[in-house]
Parts: C-alpha cells; structure tokens; sequence
C-alpha cells in the first residue's frame, strides 16, 4: 500500500497499463516531452517511446478520429483532452462516430478519452466544464469520475481494458488535492458500480467526483444537527448503478442529488426520473437538487463561489428535506 | 470522342490483358449494381435515398485498383467502383440498401455504411463506409493506417471525399495530422461539380481541389478521373509512394456527377451544356474505346463481360430480395460489447480474372 495523488494515480494507472498491454498508447495535446498540461503523462514518453506517446496538433477531432481508426485495428488508445472543455470539437467523432460504431456494424470502439473537468480553480468558462449531461443521451458511450485516487487508478485501468468508448473525467481540483491508499498490486474498479462513502438513515446523497467531497463535509456538519445522511459516490455515470440508488432511497427516504455541472438538463433530472419511476413509495420528501447555477462558469473568485454548489448549500438543501 | 493519353513509363503500362479487362469489369459492375438499385428504388424496395455514381465509377475503381488487397478503403457513397474493386460482394450492398435482416449492419445504417474488419490472417481488406458527417472518415482513415503501422501492418488507406466535405474541419485536421505523422494514407478528392445543388465555386476558393493539400505539404496531383489509365497512374504512384514510407498525399479527381444528389433530385440546378459535355466523357465509354483500339480486347470480350456484370448484378439483387427484414425485438442489441450481434464482416467476391 502507498499513499498517492490522485493525479500520480493516473500517471500510473496510464504506465501500468502500456506495460501490460503493448497496444495502448496515448495521443493528445503536449502529452509527450511536457507530460501534460497536469503533468498526468510525465515521463510516459521516456519510458514507452514517441510512438506510444504521440504528441498531435491542436485537432481534437483528429485526435478522437484517428484514435477510432487505430481501435479498428486492435489498438486501445488513450486520448487527452487538455482540458475536458474541448470535449466540444470532437463532439461529433464521439457521439456519432465512436457511440454508434458498435450498433450500426459490430465494429467495437475500445478507446478511452480523458481529461479535466470541473471548477473551483477560476478557470473560466472554457477551463472549467463539467460535460457529462452532453454525453448522457448517447447510447454507446460509457462515462466515469473517479472521487478518489483508488478509483482514478482502478477506474483507468477498467476504462482502458473495456471493449466499448469510455469518456473519464477526471476531476482537476482533485489531481494534488487528494491523497489516499493504493494497493501495490494490479486492481480495477468495475465500470457500474457505486460506492457508499458514508453510511446514513436520515437522506442519501447523490453525488460523484469532486462533489464527493462536499457531500462528505456536508455530512460530518449535518451529523453535529444529528442528521445522519448517506453518501453514494456514483464513480460511473453510464451505466449508471440503477440498483445502488433505488437501495439507497429506499433506505432513507429522502434523495438530494449534488452535481457540479449546471442545473437545467443535467444528470439530476435523471437520477430524479429513476427514483421517481422505481422508488416512489419509498419517499417522503420530494426530490432535491443542489448543482451549480444556469449561467456559464465565471471567472472571478466571488462569481465562481456563488456559481459553485458547496457544503453550506448542501447542508441547507438537506435540513429542507429533513423538515419536509 | 477524347482518346486515353499514353505516355511512356506510366505505371499502367505495366498492366496485363487481364488487369485491363478486370478494370473494365469492375467499372461495368458498379454501374450495373447501380441500375439494378434504380429498378428497386422505382419498385419502393430500397429503403431511402439511393446516391448513383454515375460518371464517376472509372475513377473510384482505377484509385482502388492501385491498392493491395489487403489495404484499407473508406468509401464515399459514390464508390461504389472502389467497393467492387476490392472484392465486396454486390449482394452486401443490396442486402443494404433493402435494410435486410444479413446485412452487414443487420438494418440499423443505410446504403454502403458498411464495415468489415479482417479477421488476422485474412488476405481481406479493411473497409470503412462513411457516416453522414462526411469528413469524419479522414481522421479514422489517418488512425487505421497509423493503427496498422503499430501493429507492424504495411498497410495503405485510401479515403473518398467529394468536394463539399473537403470544406469540412475534419478533413483538414485529419489531413494535417496524417502529414506530420508520415502516415500513409491517400486521400482521393472528387471534383465532381456539385456538392448536392452548391457548385464548387462556392465551396472553395482555389482553381483544382487538388490545392486543399497544399497547406499540409504533402503531394497533390490533379487527374482527368474520367480517365481510369491516369487516375490508376497518378494512385499508384502515390499508393507506392505510401507504403514505402513516403506518407500521405492526396489526389484530385477532375469529374462529373452526372445525376443529381439523389435519385429524388432532379438535379435542374446543373446545366445542360455542363452534362452534355460530360457525358461524351463518359469513363467506361472512353476504356472500352481504349480497350478495343490498343487490342487489349475485342468487340466479344466487351459484350461477355457487359452480359457478365449485368447478370451478377441482376443476381445478387434477386438474393437480397429475399431476404428477410430484422426482427424488431432485436432493436435493444449491439450498443455495447457483451450483447454482440452484429459482426463486421462482409463477404467477398474474386472477380471471374483472378485466380
């Protein structure tokens, strides 16, 4: 066991992998000498050589595209998105290219597309996206968001041995934030699959990557009013863990959905529309969401703070639903 | 009639009495595979749009005529020369057209949005039919060579693309990146007058399509594509040029697309002069010509091998006509791996000059 980084998790998950198996390879913007805009690819180039670490053009559509054609011949590239914003220039190679492959000819996608996401950095409304809603309506394609560094390492490796286009969003405000242990050896965390952080009676959390972490501060502050709220850290967005969010609400009752992308349209409709359709006996309250507000991502500090959710929000969207 | 320029040291010089004939006949199949299509689509058997080629099948099957058979296509819907000439199956491409239960994509994509990827061993090629979003294939083209190249393949791509979609971002990024990373691929633009009803003049500013690559610093030829021995020449050039490391190139075919978009288009956009000039250009008139004056065949040969491919065509149509449509309750199946259901193999056909 070793403590590490959530961005070291990903520099040797992304290693690890192109030892393993010689036919991954990474592409992406500054990836090769540099490492990365986040240094997630440090050394890489040294260790696997400029063919297995190909440094592109500022072309995402080039790099998505040529990254389906390498996956038709057996290869299971990585690409990097410098920061998960751009996401939008290849929008169409992954949503009309990459997602339908597989249906429309049995021609598999085994690609796996990376890159930051999320706020609280002052990134601005280009550096700062959260884009899994974009992808939510595109059967195909699967998505994950490690909350933890176990997870950005286990969750890579799936993502990366998985047959089928995954999109990974890893959170920056994470990358050298968080800290925590490792096993030495080989793991994956199953693609699917939900964690419980934090057990609780009282409502359950719904929640995923950075916003784990407020959902979890949120809690220990709720827990002092005597509020015992369950925290589940989705890990993946598609497929979602259908079963781990109705046995949750069933058990508490009260379902508060925490996610940073903006309101309107965003995965808190969905998780809402499930509970709502499979789990409405269950409840007691109505459903509640707390995300960030329906404006592009400002810039300036005191903008991006009331744009943000934070625990303060959570906690009193919770005591609403604890008083329903 | 313009008679086919021969210039000495071409490679076509280097093709036998067979290979010509071959030619022919392939150029000849994919116009009959197409009338056999115009009759279904008049009968409401095909489901949707039927895209002809006519005028352009010298050019889509002198261009895959430079490859190997185990090389790399990514057709355009007007190639349907380039899907015969590497060996797909007329069949295959009825079954698609009909939406059929056999097809390659089992009735979920149209027309020639086919796939097939060998599998090892396989003396087949990769074939890659386009999405609708035209451009997006020369991106996954530069990939599958680059792909192959990893994997120790000596592999040539070969992608299609009309003169509308090489104003697309797609094309342009994926261009640039098969120069700067050496990759070999050869990108076939047409030329072919109108992208749907918009004339070439609005669609870009340059004289030849060929000048599109100028920016990449790769090189680009332009072609008379109604001219199959000059396309072949200037393709295998590159092609060699490709697979023997020389990267990419692209080249610019000079055509017409002789009906409109589609068979619901009637296509009054287009002058009559336009179409009239060209179709004294015919490409398969102007081979047969060529075939017939350098005695590489007589007035026999050209009628066994029109009765040849009009028969096949006729056919293979017959066997995907009866086939049947997909069951519906398989509407769920496929969309990820673990549910497999649809494979991405077509079948191939060896032309009757091959052994």
């Amino acid at each position: 066991m070793a403590v590490i980084t959530y961005l070291d998790a990903i520099r040797q998950a992304l290693g690890e992998e192109m030892a393993r198996d010689d036919r991954v390879f990474i592409l992406g913007e500054d990836v090769g000498a540099y490492g990365g805009a986040f240094k997630a690819t440090e050394g890489l180039q040294e260790r696997f050589g400029e063919a297995r670490v190909v440094d592109t053009p500022i072309s995402e559509t080039a790099i998505v595209g040529s990254a389906i054609g390498a996956s038709y011949m057996g290869m299971r590239p990585v690409c990097e998105i410098q920061f998960v914003d751009f996401i939008a220039c290849c929008f169409d190679m992954l949503t009309n290219f990459a997602a339908t492959s597989r249906y429309r000819n049995g021609a598999g996608v085994p690609i796996v597309v990376r890159g930051p996401c999320g706020g609280g950095v002052s990134g601005g409304p280009f550096h700062s996206l959260n884009p899994e809603a974009f992808f939510l309506n595109t059967p195909g394609l699967k998505m994950v968001e490690p909350s933890t560094a176990y997870d950005a390492k286990g969750l890579l490796k799936a993502a990366i041995r998985d047959d089928d286009p995954v999109l990974y969003f890893e959170h920056k405000f994470l990358y050298r934030r968080i800290k925590d242990e490792v096993p030495d050896e080989d793991y994956i965390v199953p693609l699917g699959k939900a964690a419980i952080r934090r057990e609780g009676s009282d409502l359950s959390i719904i929640t995923f990557g950075a916003m784990t972490h407020t959902a979890l501060e949120a809690a220990a502050t709720l827990s002092d009013a005597g509020v015992e709220a369950e925290v589940l850290d989705l890990r993946s967005l598609a497929p979602l863990d259908r079963d781990a969010i109705l046995t949750t609400v069933s058990k508490t009752s009260r379902a508060l959905l925490l996610y940073e992308a903006r309101r309107t349209g965003g995965i808190g409709g969905e998780l809402a529309a499930i509970i709502a359709e499979d789990a409405f006996e269950y409840l007691d309250a109505p459903i509640m969401r707390v995300a960030s507000v329906d404006t592009p991502v400002p810039y300036s500090p005191p903008l991006e703070a009331a744009f943000l959710p934070n625990a303060d929000k959570v906690v009193a969207a919770a005591q609403k639903l604890i008083e329903y | 009639m313009q008679t086919i320029a021969a210039k000495p040291g071409r490679p076509s010089e280097a093709l036998t009495r067979n290979q010509l004939l071959e030619m022919y006949y392939f150029a000849r199949l994919a116009r009959d595979v197409e009338e056999r299509l115009t009759v279904l689509f008049r009968q409401s058997k095909v489901i949707g749009g039927l895209y002809r080629s006519l005028g352009q099948e010298g050019e889509s099957v002198a261009t895959a005529y430079a490859l190997e058979r185990t090389d790399a296509i990514l057709p355009l819907i007007r190639n349907m020369g380039a899907l015969m000439t590497m060996g797909v199956r007329p069949r295959e491409i009825f079954l698609q057209y009909m939406a059929k239960d056999r097809s390659n994509s089992r009735g979920r994509d149209l027309n020639i949005h086919l796939v097939h990827l060998p599998v090892a061993g396989a003396a087949e090629p990769v074939v890659v039919g386009p999405i609708s979003m035209l451009g997006d294939s020369i991106p996954v083209a530069a990939g599958i060579a680059m792909g192959a190249r990893m994997r120790g393949q000596n592999m040539v791509a070969m992608a299609w693309i009309g003169d509308g979609a090489t104003s697309t971002g797609a094309f342009h990024e994926g261009l640039n990146f098969a120069a700067v990373q050496n990759i070999p691929l050869i990108v076939v633009a047409e030329d072919n007058k109108f992208a749907y009803s918009t004339p070439i003049a609005k669609q870009m500013s340059i004289a030849r399509i060929d000048e599109r690559a100028a920016a990449y610093g790769i090189p680009h030829e332009m072609v008379d594509g109604n001219d199959m021995l000059a396309v072949y020449d200037v393709a295998k050039r590159l092609v060699d040029r490709a697979r023997s490391g020389g990267g990419a190139a692209l080249i610019g075919v000079d055509t017409m697309r002789m009906q409109g978009h589609a068979q619901h288009d009637d296509a009054r956009y287009v002058p009559k002069a336009l179409l009239e000039e060209w179709a004294k250009k015919d490409p398969i008139t102007r081979f047969r010509q060529h075939l017939l004056a350098s005695g590489a065949a007589t007035e026999k040969d050209i009628e066994e091998i029109d009765a040849m491919t009009k028969r096949f065509a006729g056919d293979e149509a017959q066997l995907a006509e009866d086939d049947p449509m997909p069951d519906p309750s398989t509407v769920t199946r496929g969309v990820y791996a673990g549910d497999d259901f649809v494979e991405p193999q077509v079948e191939f056909v060896k032309s009757p000059f091959r052994s």
